[in-house]
């Protein structure tokens, strides 16, 4: 089985839109999304939500009002800036305390220190996660609640349930749409994937991201091709990152115009594979065929290295 | 007066508009900020081109352990809500990239046999770059947590009688660590079923927050309708409409900033300040009132 995950570094360089088309290209296999932040695949691939179950990664301190005597112990053992008072009087201490459910990043220190024990220290719902079905094959996501953290976990486990359906369908190929950034959700993404591909454009800061994210897959180990979507809108810049990713030995695996019909697709709520037959739906076909060699080929150095 | 520049999806121009607003300000005379959040993926540099005059490195706090003291009992493991520490019969593993850096191991330890240890995450960069003070936070390759760089960025910026912040992408921690404790949020978005989508969850994020906010629409004639009703729906002020034009695309790819080669084509970006100022002093005396 081959996780293949599209990133990008820089937002907005096209993965969904791309994962979307590769889903509809491949045969079988899983789809993805970790994007759990901002996820919009579904929104392309008509999807009937089968299954729902609720988040929980961590837990969160609230001060139990009646129990505390705003002795402000805690202040000294919180490092996030968390715990919050002001004179209240109203409250029998004259003051009262209270936790930035915002702040709070759920260490659980406090709870612990606190001498009149009323700190409360409980799980939270951090979000929701998904299994869909899809035109074209399933698809496991997640809406992380609002103003939530744990997008790294939440990552995780969209992945290991994505690996548990493969297994059990016995599909060969899963494909996630990842996160932008390089960060932790981005980490968890790519950890451990078969291999990566960066979707980049031609504009100074998506090759400056796509550089830093090439550094992560590479500081990981993982094997990585490069897509250039909307190529022709800055040719010179183009032609640089075809040449660093010659230097650098990544895979180039297609170029894909600029074409407002991507959008329309979108507003469509389709993928441009689908919308369209020409341009830009050829030029995937060509990107997937490369990218279905390059896969064939990370496997058998895989096997072969294990053997 | 800090403005920050926000959207739930990446790529739909925070840092056009954010660089462009900065430079805009700076030549009208304002004594402004320009600060780069993006830890992960911070640009905002290639557009305003500035001198870097100080590099300082962003520590965290990882516990380190003494063997000598340590009785291997355990205690710090169970404490630590992020498995960054485990206790085996004769050893003590820290996992630096999971440590938060909450002090809870170092404060449990019955022997008092765990220190702390600065570990270096990022780089704060500050300078100067055509009549505006720059700031940038950058979190090194591999680092997973980079809201500790965004918040010691924020401490080190000087005051100044405009700050803009540059956010990252989404609308998890990251984020709300840029934003948190600005005056105005300009939420930026496009008018596609991915750009309403990730708008919903960023609208959401703020108002969880109680900051002011409005939104422009970029490439606001691509697309549909779908954005605007969304926004007249909820009553949300739709600040600024900017059309698509492939000038500013190509300005953008070459690391221009459009405000100075064709201020038409962004809009009136001092309108949109004035815009944001009158909106904050409204709410604020709004507040007083309650």
């Amino acid at each position: 089985m081959t996780e293949l995950v599209i990133v990008s570094g820089k937002g907005g360089t096209g993965k969904t839109s791309l994962a979307g088309s590769l889903a509809v290209l491949s045969q079988e296999k899983v789809l993805v999304d970790c994007d759990v932040d901002a996820a919009d695949l579904h929104l392309i691939l008509q999807h009937k939500i089968r299954e729902s179950t609720e988040f929980i990664a961590s837990s969160r301190a609230s001060i139990v009002q009646e129990k505390c005597t705003a002795c402000g112990l805690c202040l000294d053992y919180c490092r996030f800036d968390a715990i919050k008072h002001e004179p209240d009087s109203d409250s029998p201490n004259g003051e009262r305390y209270w936790i930035d459910e915002l702040a709070c990043d759920g260490c659980g220190i406090c709870p612990r220190f606190c001498p009149e024990e009323a700190i409360d220290f409980k799980e939270t719902v951090s979000g929701e996660w998904f299994l869909s079905e899809t035109s074209y094959g399933p698809l496991v996501h997640a809406r992380l609640g609002i103003a939530q953290s744990n997008s790294g976990k939440l990552v995780s486990l969209l992945r290991k349930e994505a690996k548990s359906l493969a297994v059990e369908k016995q599909l060969d190929l899963i494909i996630v749409d990842g996160p932008p950034g390089i960060g932790c959700p981005v980490i968890a993404s790519i950890t451990g994937a078969g291999f990566i591909l960066i979707v980049t454009e031609p504009s100074l800061s998506a090759f400056h991201d796509m550089e830093r994210l090439w550094e992560l897959a590479r500081h990981f180990g993982i094997p990585a091709g490069l897509c250039i979507n909307k190529y022709d809108i800055n040719p010179e810049l183009t032609a640089r990152i075809e040449t660093f990713a010659q230097d650098k030995k990544i895979v180039m695996l297609g170029k894909i115009a600029y074409d407002p019909v991507v959008t329309k697709a979108q507003v469509a709520g389709t993928t441009f594979v689908e919308y369209t037959h020409n341009g830009v739906s050829a030029q995937v076909k060509v990107l997937w065929n490369n990218l279905q060699n390059a896969l064939q080929t990370v496997q058998s150095n895989k096997m072969e290295f294990e053997t | 007066m800090k403005i920050s520049i926000a959207s739930g999806k990446g790529g739909t121009g925070k840092t056009t508009i954010a660089t462009n607003l900065a430079i805009t300000l700076a030549q009208r005379g304002k004594d402004v900020t320009y600060v780069d959040c993006d830890v992960e993926e911070p640009n905002g540099h290639l557009f305003l081109k500035p001198e870097i005059k100080k590099k300082e490195p962003v520590p965290v706090l990882i516990p380190n352990v003494d063997l000598e003291k340590c009785t291997f009992c355990g205690e710090c493991a169970k404490a630590c809500e992020y498995n960054a520490i485990a206790v085996l019969k004769d050893k003590v593993m820290v996992f630096p990239s999971l440590c938060h850096s909450c002090g809870g191991c170092y404060w449990i330890c019955p022997e008092k046999a765990i220190y702390e240890i600065p570990r270096t995450i990022g780089v704060i960069s500050s300078g100067d770059g055509d009549g505006l003070t720059f700031y940038e936070g950058r979190l090194n390759i591999g680092e997973a947590l980079s809201p500790p760089v965004t918040k010691a960025l924020k401490k080190a910026v000087p005051e100044s009688e405009v700050v803009v912040i540059d956010a990252p992408p989404g609308t998890s921690c990251p984020v709300i660590e840029a934003i948190n404790g600005t005056d105005f949020v300009i939420l930026v978005t496009e008018p596609t079923p991915f750009g309403l989508n990730d708008l919903k969850l960023a609208v959401g994020m703020v108002r969880k927050m109680h900051i002011p906010f409005g939104v422009v629409i970029n490439r606001s004639d691509i697309g549909d309708k779908g954005v605007e009703e969304y926004c007249q729906a909820e009553d949300i002020n739709i600040l600024m409409k900017i059309l698509f034009n492939r000038k500013i695309a190509e300005a953008y790819s070459k690391g221009e900033l459009v405000s100075l080669v064709n201020s038409g084509l962004l809009g009136n970006l001092y309108e949109l300040y004035e815009t944001i100022i009158s909106k904050v002093n409204h709410d604020g005396t709004r507040d007083s009132k309650r």
